[in-house]
């Protein structure tokens, strides 16, 4: 009894000194409370999804005699991968991902890798201006140029008009060249050449010249010292890019949406997201399943990678050069090759969307074909549907302030947080408080953007909890897309509290300074910079997000990016493209302000992604 | 009026013990070092103090008022200790100017302006910094750095002064200007201080008293002459004084009812009135050992002196250390000025018996020192 007393009293002080020191721990209260949010946003859905993918669905009732909604059931997954639909369910599917995939990734390595070498490694002119503009087709939505392949490529097999190769030359593309696998590849290759590029110049940028010098100087040739030093050292950085470049375009909806529906091609996510148009959710389900699978498959993968790089020690600090290779006659020849490159992959395809909008009826270049109705026009029945031009166009205006509205919401709530979350996790590092908020928050990650759209349209259909119905309302729009957003703000948080020393605050602790006054005055000052390149970031990616919020619009809360797909999708296509050119330029235009008024910190923020 | 009292002081990382029981009292006004090798848990001592970690178990007492003790339930943060830092990086803040780093925590004392402005200009002039007082840090030496770090210590007028290496980051000239300093205040403002380095010269030269730590544990508290003179075991006299404090093996024999210690040539009495403390450990050999100033160097042969073969000579200026090997001992010794002794000359060595402390070679504990010999 006695012994009970005491324990119970012991129990008791350690509760009242966790109590009491809490209070002083904001770090601590903050890893509480994102992890208990981060859970109910992420882990949540991760179960209610499998949880689905095993019980009856609403659309299994009139398939399967005698089931009951909600009872368990391994029927999705036997119809996913052992029957007689599998094939076209998933297999199909599945291998056109992983083809889309690998042909993706090579073309975008090819490209990044040469690229990078070019403009990190050798003497070619212009080597700033180049770093800063390569990558900002990244900028851009992945299927732009798409829709402007669509423009050139189009043939008259599926409905609407033949594209402008048919035009000018008489010629019809074959179907394999106007849709599916081939443009998809060449579509996506030449978008995500950016992200390889950003991995891979990043890697060369560390490779000291004089680890190359040190081989020339023991008489190796120029090929055998790039042979068997340089790429040796920037293997890993080739690897990890390969991998991501892979998870990516594999999961990636926006392009294969515009040029493989037409003909029937699906990919995982486009296959999701015509099972659930199809209300068949769980299929959905269970295909969401092995997209979370395949990425964290690829991250584990990648973070062994990475771990083997952090054993390469490129940077002595002390003593760093990077002496240019020289391209001799090359040089301009090289410079203007790449001028020509950029002109392909980002000018040429506004160009041509713009020109598009132009056309009374698509398909028709001749001058007496050109009109500005689709800019300006009043509402005519006759064309489009009646849809007025772009600038009279309330729904669209409307789309203006829907996508700038989340973009602008979504970067400030994402920087606070992945400020808040930076701090929480640093101060806290090594412990297993800290371990679990980084790992809660980049939860995210795994998630497919379209099975993640499918799980909160479920979710928060009805009241949930604390939460109302959210369906139907903006709201749902910021929440997911802060959500998903949320591992690349709480890295590029945690970086940027990493390059603080904990010194700069604990002194200020010392002195008598509350916690929120040191937050204020000394931490947010210093991490200033980073959470601003986080914010464009954040709001880059907002503004150009489809896949993850294509299913949870509705008239009211449409954004920039749904208005095309849905435009294209009635093959209204001049509206399709101009409002692609207003995306795009409310995109340029805010980097642009931002990099003026905060200094060239920008696109820098890409590379921390 | 501050006095520190550190009770069963326990702190592990991750499973690995930092400190271990430690039990430090520190009296009011006293300069108290705490000295030891890279990891032996002397920062994470101050910053047990400081309240910046959270010990295991143990309580911390300032004043006779409990700070911390997890078994009573009690914790007070570091913004409400009221104690001073200096950190070995300064932790000034880069983005303020230095009237700014300074200012900071005394608006938050709800000061009136013009009282903060005095300050101000009170503690800059002390540290000599009046007319940079709108610089950056990133626009100041390393050596006015740490005088801001100072400055804004003092600022706040706390009782504790805490100092974490503050001098490790200064080139060495500037560091023997700033001991100074450094001393001058404390003597000024009779505050308390705690402070930890590896440096033994700066912990002789500043302290009151030294604590010398190792591996968490607490080694030995003394005066810097007792540290030096008496060092309560071998790491100590090993880690304290430069060149390092020599040190011989040697077997403990008894002839004619006298106890010596004996290693080759050397041999000295062991005093009758300590005999019974060495025998009582029962053990069949010493380490002795001795300081290289305290070996006498001749390049005569004299009577009682012992022969040995000069290794190397090191001359620093005010002094010249020589390397000298007897048998298979290496010595080193200590002579003032320039010699024009050689490499590999013969010279003949002295030992003070009455400078030489015994330790237990199991233990590594003193068991005779020099005070001990003389009685």
């Amino acid at each position: 009894m006695n012994e009970a007393v005491r324990a119970k009293s012991t129990i008791i002080t350690k509760l009242k000194y966790q109590l009491i020191r809490i209070r002083y721990r904001t770090d601590i209260l903050l890893s509480l409370i994102f992890i208990v949010i981060f859970s109910f946003l992420v882990l949540f859905p991760l179960v209610k999804i499998i949880v689905n993918s095993l019980t009856y669905q609403d659309y299994d009732l009139r398939l399967v005699r005698n089931a009951r909604l909600g009872a368990f059931t391994g029927y999705h997954y036997i119809r996913v991968f052992a029957s007689s639909l599998s094939y076209s369910i998933f297999i199909k599917p599945f291998i056109n991902s992983l083809l889309v995939g690998f042909g993706v990734t090579i073309v975008a390595m090819i490209l990044g890798s040469l690229l990078a070498w070019v403009i990190v490694r050798t003497d070619i002119p212009w080597k700033r201006f180049f770093d800063s503009v390569i990558v900002i087709p990244y900028m851009m939505p992945s299927w732009v140029i798409a829709l402007a392949w669509l423009i050139i490529f189009k043939n008259d097999r599926i409905a609407g008009e033949k594209g402008m190769f048919s035009y000018f030359f008489g010629i019809t593309p074959p179907d394999w060249f106007s849709y599916g696998l081939f443009p998809i590849i060449v579509c996506l290759g030449l978008h995500y050449y950016s992200y390889s590029y950003l991995l891979i110049s990043g890697a060369l940028k560390t490779v000291n010249s004089e680890l190359e010098e040190a081989g020339f100087i023991a008489g190796l040739k120029k090929s055998t010292v790039l042979r068997k030093i340089t790429f040796p050292i920037v293997l890993p950085a080739l690897g990890s890019s390969f991998v991501l470049t892979f998870t990516r375009s594999m999961g990636t909806f926006g392009t294969p949406a515009l040029l493989g529906l037409p003909v029937r091609f699906f990919n995982l996510p486009t296959r999701i997201y015509a099972s659930i148009n199809s209300n068949n959710t769980g299929d959905a389900y269970v295909l969401a399943l092995v997209l979370v699978v395949l990425a964290g498959i690829t991250i584990y993968i990648n973070s062994r990678i990475v771990g083997v790089r952090k054993s390469f020690v490129t940077m002595a600090g002390k003593g760093f050069r990077n002496r240019p290779n020289a391209l001799g006659v090359w040089r301009y020849p090289l410079a203007f090759l790449i001028i020509f490159f950029l002109i392909i992959v980002f000018l040429l395809p506004l160009l041509l969307l713009l020109w598009d909008t132009f056309l009374l009826y698509p398909g028709d270049y001749s001058i007496s074909n050109l009109t500005t109705h689709f800019w300006v026009g009043k509402s005519n029945f006759k064309i489009a549907s009646g849809e007025p031009g772009i600038f009279r166009n309330p729904g669209i205006w409307n789309g203006v302030w829907n996508s700038v509205r989340l973009g602008v919401l979504a970067a400030l709530i994402n920087g606070f947080l992945g400020l808040f979350i930076g701090y929480a996790v640093v101060r806290n590092r090594g412990t297993r408080l800290s371990k679990s908020l980084e790992a809660v928050s980049f939860a995210p990650y795994v998630f497919p953007s379209i099975a993640m759209g499918a799980i909160y349209l479920g979710m928060f259909a009805r009241p949930f909890g604390p939460i109302p119905a959210l369906y139907g309302t903006f709201t749902l729009l910021v929440l997911i897309v802060v959500v998903k957003n949320m591992p690349f703000s709480s890295r590029s948080g945690i970086s940027a509290m990493l390059q603080i020393d904990k010194s700069l605050e604990e002194s200020a602790g010392i002195q008598g300074i509350p916690w929120f006054k040191r937050f204020r005055k000394i931490i947010f000052p210093l991490t200033a910079s980073g959470f601003l390149s986080g914010m464009i970031l954040t709001f880059i990616t907002a503004m150009r997000e489809l896949s993850l919020i294509i299913l949870l619009v509705t008239p009211n809360t449409r954004v920039l990016t749904t208005m095309i797909f849905a435009y294209e999708d009635q093959e209204e296509i001049q509206h399709a493209n101009g409002v692609t050119i207003i995306l795009i330029t409310l995109i340029v235009l805010a980097n642009f302000i931002v990099r003026k008024f905060f200094g060239n910190k920008g696109l820098t923020g890409l590379k921390e992604t | 009026m501050s006095w520190i009292e550190l009770r069963k002081i326990k702190k592990s990382y991750s499973g690995s013990p930092a400190v271990r029981e430690l039990n430090l009292k520190i009296e009011d006004r006293q300069f108290v070092t705490l000295l030891g090798p890279s990891g032996c848990g002397k920062t994470t001592t101050l910053r047990v103090i400081a309240g910046l970690e959270e010990p295991d178990s143990g309580e911390i007492i300032v004043d006779g008022k409990i700070l911390f003790s997890r078994e009573k339930g009690i914790f007070v943060p570091p913004e409400k200790r009221k104690l001073g830092l200096i950190f070995q990086s300064y932790a000034l803040w880069p983005h303020m100017t230095v009237r700014k780093n300074i200012s900071l925590a005394l608006e938050e004392m709800h000061l009136a302006r013009e009282k903060i402005d005095g300050i101000i200009k009170e503690v800059l002039e002390k540290v000599q910094l009046t007319e940079y007082i709108d610089r950056y840090p990133s626009e100041l030496s390393g050596g006015q750095q740490q005088r801001v770090a100072v400055a804004r210590m003092i600022a706040a007028e706390p009782s504790i002064f805490l100092m974490d290496e503050p001098l490790s980051n200064l080139d060495a000239m500037l560091r023997v200007d700033m001991r100074t300093e450094l001393k001058r205040l404390h003597h000024e403002l009779g505050a308390t201080t705690v402070y930890v380095t590896h440096d033994q010269v700066e912990a002789l030269t500043l302290s009151d008293r030294i604590a010398v730590m190792e591996k968490g544990i607490l080694k030995q508290v003394g005066t810097p002459e007792e540290i030096y003179k008496k060092p309560a075991d071998l790491f100590v006299a090993r880690f304290v004084g430069s060149p390092r404090i020599n040190s011989i093996e040697g077997k403990l024999v008894s002839e004619s009812g006298n106890y010596f210690f004996k290693k080759g040539d050397i041999k000295r009495k062991i005093n009758k009135k300590v005999e019974s403390i060495i025998l009582d450990l029962k053990v069949n050999s010493l380490i002795a050992t001795i300081r290289p100033e305290d070996i006498d160097v001749s390049q005569r042969e004299r009577e009682g002196w012992t022969k040995a073969d000069v290794y190397s000579v090191l001359p620093a200026g005010s002094e010249t250390i020589l390397s000298v090997k007897k048998d298979e001992i290496d010595l080193s010794v200590k002579v003032n000025g320039f010699t024009d002794i050689r490499m590999n000359d013969t010279v003949w060595i002295y030992i003070d018996p009455f400078k030489m402390n015994y330790y237990d070679p199991r233990s590594g504990k003193l068991i005779l020192d020099v005070g001990l010999q003389r009685k």
